[in-house]
C-alpha cells in the first residue's frame, strides 16, 4: 500500500477516535483537549490533499483561537470544574443505529461520484494555489461578495463580544 | 573545496548516494535523510540554548555592573552545565488532584511548539529544514500551539492562582499575536510569497530598510508574545508566584525555562530572516557557509537588543500592556498595512521598477506614519495634561465658628 | 511539495520525543520523597479554601473573541497578499475595504469601552 494511504488511515483513525472521545469524555476540559486532537487530525488530512495553506489556517484558527475560546468558556462558566453523572442516557442504541444509517447513506451517495476510489491526482506543475486563491478572493466574478460579507460577519462577532462585555457592566 | 563551500548539502548528498548504493528505495532514502536532518536541527537548537543562556547571563551582569558567571570554565562558559545537572536531579513534586496526563503533557507541548519553529528557518540558501510555501502561516500556527500548552499547564495544576496566571498569560499572548501577524503581512506583501526562504531571497533590499515600522512592530509584538520583559508580568516573582508554572518543579520547570530562552532566540532568528535579510550578504549565494555566518551574526545582533530591552525597561502592568496592544499597536499595524498595499500597487501601476525609488517611497511612507502617530500621541497627551491640570473643586472645610 | 510537509511531519514526531526523553530520564534520576506537605497545592503558604474555581471575568473571553475575529481576517489577507502582483486595482481596494471594515469595528469597540481590563 502507498505510504500516503497508510498515513491517511492512521490520521483518519486518530481523528475519528478523538471525535468519539470528545463526546464521551467525563470532564469538559478533557473533551476540549480531544477536540483539539481531532482538529489536528483534520489539518494533517488537509496536508495530504496538497492544501498546506488550509492545514496551517486550520491549526491557527481552530486550535489557536477557537479551541482556546472553548476552554475559556468552559472554565469561566462552570462553578465546579468536575463533572458528575453518566455521559450517556438511555437512548444511545437508537442514536448508534441512526449514525450507522447516516454513514451508509453518505457512503452510498459518495460512491456514485465519478472519482470515488481514484488516487489523488497530482497538482499541475507550476500551479500556484495560493496565488490563485488570492486572485479568486477579490475578483468580482469569483468570491468577492463572500469575501466582503465575511468581514461583515466578523463585525457581527465583534458586536457579540461588545454585547457580552456590556451585560456585565 | 565543495565541502568547504556547502558542508551541509555536501554531507546530505553523500549520504543519499550511500543509501542509494545500498539499494534503498529513493523515497525511503529521502525520508531517512529528512529524519536525520530533523534530528540534527532539533538537537542543534537545544544545544544553542546552552550557549544563549550563558550569553544572556553575562550580558545582564555586565549591564548591571557586575561580573556574572566566571568560575566554571573560562569566562564561565560551562556555567549552564552544572545548572542543568542540578535541575535534572530535582524532585518532581506533583500537586494533589492534578490531572496527571495533562500536567505532564503541558511542558512537552510548550517546548515542542518552540523547537518546531526551527523547521522553517533558513540558515543558508541551501540549508533549510523545509521551505514550505506557507512558512509564515506555519510560524504563527505553531506559536498558537504554545498557548495551548500554557493553558493546559495552568488548568492541570489544580491551583487557582496558576489558573489565573495562565488566563492572563493567554490573554497577553493572544492579544499580541494580532499586531505580530499584521506586521508579518508586510514582508509577505512586499515579497509576494509566504515561504521564508523565498522571502529571504526576495530581499534584495532588506525589508527593515523598506519598512522599518513593520520590523519594529514585529519585534515588539514578538517580545510580548514570548513573555519577555518589559512584558514579563506573567513570571514576575511578586505576582501570582510563577503564574502558570507555579506547581512545576525539576526538569518540567526547566523545560518551561528552556522553552522561553529558546523562543527568544528563535524570534531573533525570525526577525533576522524576515527583516534583516537572513543569510543574504556579499558572496552568500555561491558560498552557503558564508550565508550561515551572516545569519548567525544578524541573529545575535537582534538577540543583543532583546537582552538589552529586557534589562533596561521596567515591567508593564497588564492593563497597560493590553492597552498598548489594542489601542496603539493594532491600529498602527492596520494603517501600515493599508498604506503599504496602496503604495505598492501605486508603484506597480505607474510602472516604476527601480528598487531605489521603491525603497525611498516605502521608507517615506513609514516615516510619515510614524510622524502621524507621534503627532496624535502628542495631541492626546497635551489634552490629558490640560485635563489633569485644571483647577479641580477642592473640598473646603466648613468654617468653624470660633467657639468662645 | 509533499516532501516539505514530510520533513515537518517527521519533525513533529522527533520534537514530541525531544522534551519527553529528558523528562523521563530526570524522573528516574531524581529522588522521590513525597510527603503530604509537599504535594499540597500552593496558595502562598496557606491551606486551600474551597474548590478550585475561577471568578467569572468576562474580559478574558472578550479578548479571546476579539483575537479570533482578527485572526480570521488575517488568514483571509494572506492569499490576498501573495497574489498581489496579479490583482487589479479593484482587487487591492476590496482588500483594503475588508481591512477598513474591521479597523472601524476596532475603533467602535474602543469607544464602547470593550477593550478595558477593569
Amino acid at each position: 500500500m502507498d505510504p500516503l494511504q497508510i498515513i491517511f488511515f492512521i490520521f483518519a483513525v486518530i481523528t475519528l477516535v478523538a471525535a468519539f472521545l470528545v463526546v464521551t469524555a467525563k470532564s469538559l476540559v478533557h473533551s476540549a483537549l480531544w477536540l483539539i486532537l481531532a482538529l489536528f487530525g483534520v489539518a494533517v488530512l488537509y496536508v495530504l490533499l496538497d492544501a498546506g495553506f488550509f492545514a496551517a489556517a486550520q491549526v491557527l484558527i481552530y486550535i489557536g483561537a477557537i479551541a482556546i475560546l472553548f476552554i475559556f468558556a468552559v472554565m469561566l462558566t462552570r462553578k465546579d470544574l468536575r463533572d458528575a453523572g453518566s455521559q450517556q442516557n438511555g437512548t444511545w442504541p437508537l442514536a448508534a443505529v441512526l449514525a450507522v444509517v447516516l454513514f451508509a447513506g453518505l457512503f452510498f451517495i459518495l460512491s456514485s461520484w465519478s472519482s470515488f476510489g481514484m488516487p489523488k491526482p497530482d497538482m499541475p506543475a507550476g500551479a500556484n494555489a495560493l496565488s490563485d486563491l488570492g486572485l479568486a478572493l477579490v475578483s468580482a466574478n469569483a468570491y468577492l461578495l463572500p469575501f466582503e460579507l465575511a468581514s461583515v460577519l466578523l463585525v457581527a462577532a465583534m458586536i457579540g463580544a461588545i454585547y457580552v462585555s456590556l451585560i456585565k457592566k | 573545496m565543495e565541502f568547504l563551500r556547502d558542508p551541509i548539502s555536501f554531507i546530505g548528498n553523500w549520504l543519499e548516494g550511500l543509501l542509494l548504493g545500498w539499494k534503498m528505495a529513493p523515497s525511503a532514502a529521502t525520508a531517512l535523510i529528512q529524519l536525520l536532518g530533523a534530528f540534527i536541527v532539533g538537537t542543534f537548537s537545544l544545544a544553542l540554548v546552552i550557549f544563549t543562556i550563558w550569553v544572556e547571563r553575562k550580558l545582564y551582569a555586565r549591564i548591571q555592573d557586575r561580573l556574572g558567571p566566571n568560575r566554571v570554565g573560562p569566562w564561565g562558559i560551562f556555567q549552564t552545565f552544572p545548572d542543568m545537572i542540578k535541575i535534572f536531579t530535582k524532585e518532581y513534586i506533583t500537586p494533589d488532584g492534578a490531572d496527571k496526563v495533562v500536567y505532564n503533557l503541558a511542558p512537552i507541548l510548550t517546548v515542542s511548539a518552540v523547537i518546531l519553529l526551527w523547521a522553517v528557518i533558513p540558515f543558508a540558501r541551501t540549508v533549510v529544514g523545509s521551505d514550505v510555501n506557507v512558512g509564515v502561516l506555519y510560524i504563527v500556527a505553531v506559536g498558537a500551539i504554545g498557548t495551548l500548552g500554557i493553558i493546559m499547564a495552568g488548568w492541570s495544576s489544580n491551583n487557582k492562582y496558576a489558573l489565573f496566571g495562565a488566563f492572563r498569560t493567554i490573554s497577553q499572548m493572544v492579544s499580541y499575536e494580532v499586531p505580530m501577524v499584521l506586521a508579518l503581512l508586510v514582508p509577505v506583501l512586499l515579497g509576494r510569497t509566504m515561504g521564508i526562504n523565498s522571502l529571504v531571497e526576495a530581499q534584495t533590499v532588506w525589508f527593515a530598510v523598506l519598512s522599518p515600522l513593520a520590523a519594529l512592530l514585529f519585534f515588539f509584538s514578538a517580545q510580548a508574545e514570548i513573555g519577555r520583559a518589559p512584558f514579563d508580568l506573567l513570571e514576575a516573582e511578586s505576582e501570582l508566584v510563577a503564574g502558570y508554572q507555579t506547581e512545576y518543579s525539576g526538569l518540567k520547570f526547566g523545560m518551561f525555562y528552556v522553552g522561553e530562552f529558546l523562543h527568544a532566540f528563535t524570534v531573533s532568528a525570525l526577525t533576522a530572516s524576515l527583516f534583516l535579510g537572513g543569510w543574504r550578504g556579499p558572496g552568500a549565494e555561491q558560498w552557503p557557509i558564508l550565508g550561515m555566518a551572516y545569519f548567525f551574526v544578524k541573529t545575535f545582533i537582534v538577540y543583543f537588543f532583546v537582552i538589552v530591552l529586557r534589562i533596561t525597561m521596567p515591567r508593564l502592568r497588564i492593563d497597560q500592556m493590553l492597552n498598548f496592544n489594542w489601542k496603539f499597536l493594532t491600529p498602527v499595524a492596520l494603517v501600515l498595512l493599508i498604506a503599504t498595499a496602496l503604495v505598492e500597487k501605486g508603484l506597480q501601476l505607474v510602472g516604476q521598477d527601480s528598487m531605489v525609488l521603491r525603497t525611498v517611497v516605502h521608507l517615506g511612507m513609514n516615516l510619515l506614519i510614524v510622524w502621524g502617530t507621534v503627532e496624535i500621541l502628542r495631541r492626546s497627551a497635551r489634552k490629558e495634561r490640560q485635563r489633569v491640570s485644571e483647577p479641580r473643586p477642592v473640598a473646603i472645610a466648613p468654617q468653624t465658628q470660633a467657639s468662645d | 511539495m509533499l516532501n516539505d510537509w514530510l520533513f515537518i511531519g517527521l519533525f513533529f514526531l522527533i520534537v514530541a520525543i525531544f522534551p519527553g526523553a529528558p523528562i523521563l530520564i530526570a524522573g528516574l534520576l531524581a529522588p522521590k520523597r513525597t510527603t503530604p506537605a509537599k504535594t499540597q497545592v500552593y496558595e502562598c503558604g496557606m491551606e486551600t479554601v474551597g474548590d478550585t474555581w475561577v471568578q467569572f471575568k468576562v474580559q478574558y473571553y472578550v479578548f479571546a473573541l476579539t483575537f479570533l475575529v482578527f485572526d480570521v481576517e488575517l488568514v483571509f489577507l494572506f492569499p490576498w497578499a501573495v497574489a498581489f502582483d496579479k490583482l487589479p486595482l479593484v482587487g487591492v481596494v476590496s482588500g483594503i475595504v475588508f481591512i477598513l471594515i474591521l479597523f472601524v469595528e476596532l475603533l467602535a469597540a474602543w469607544r464602547k469601552g470593550v477593550l478595558e481590563w477593569v
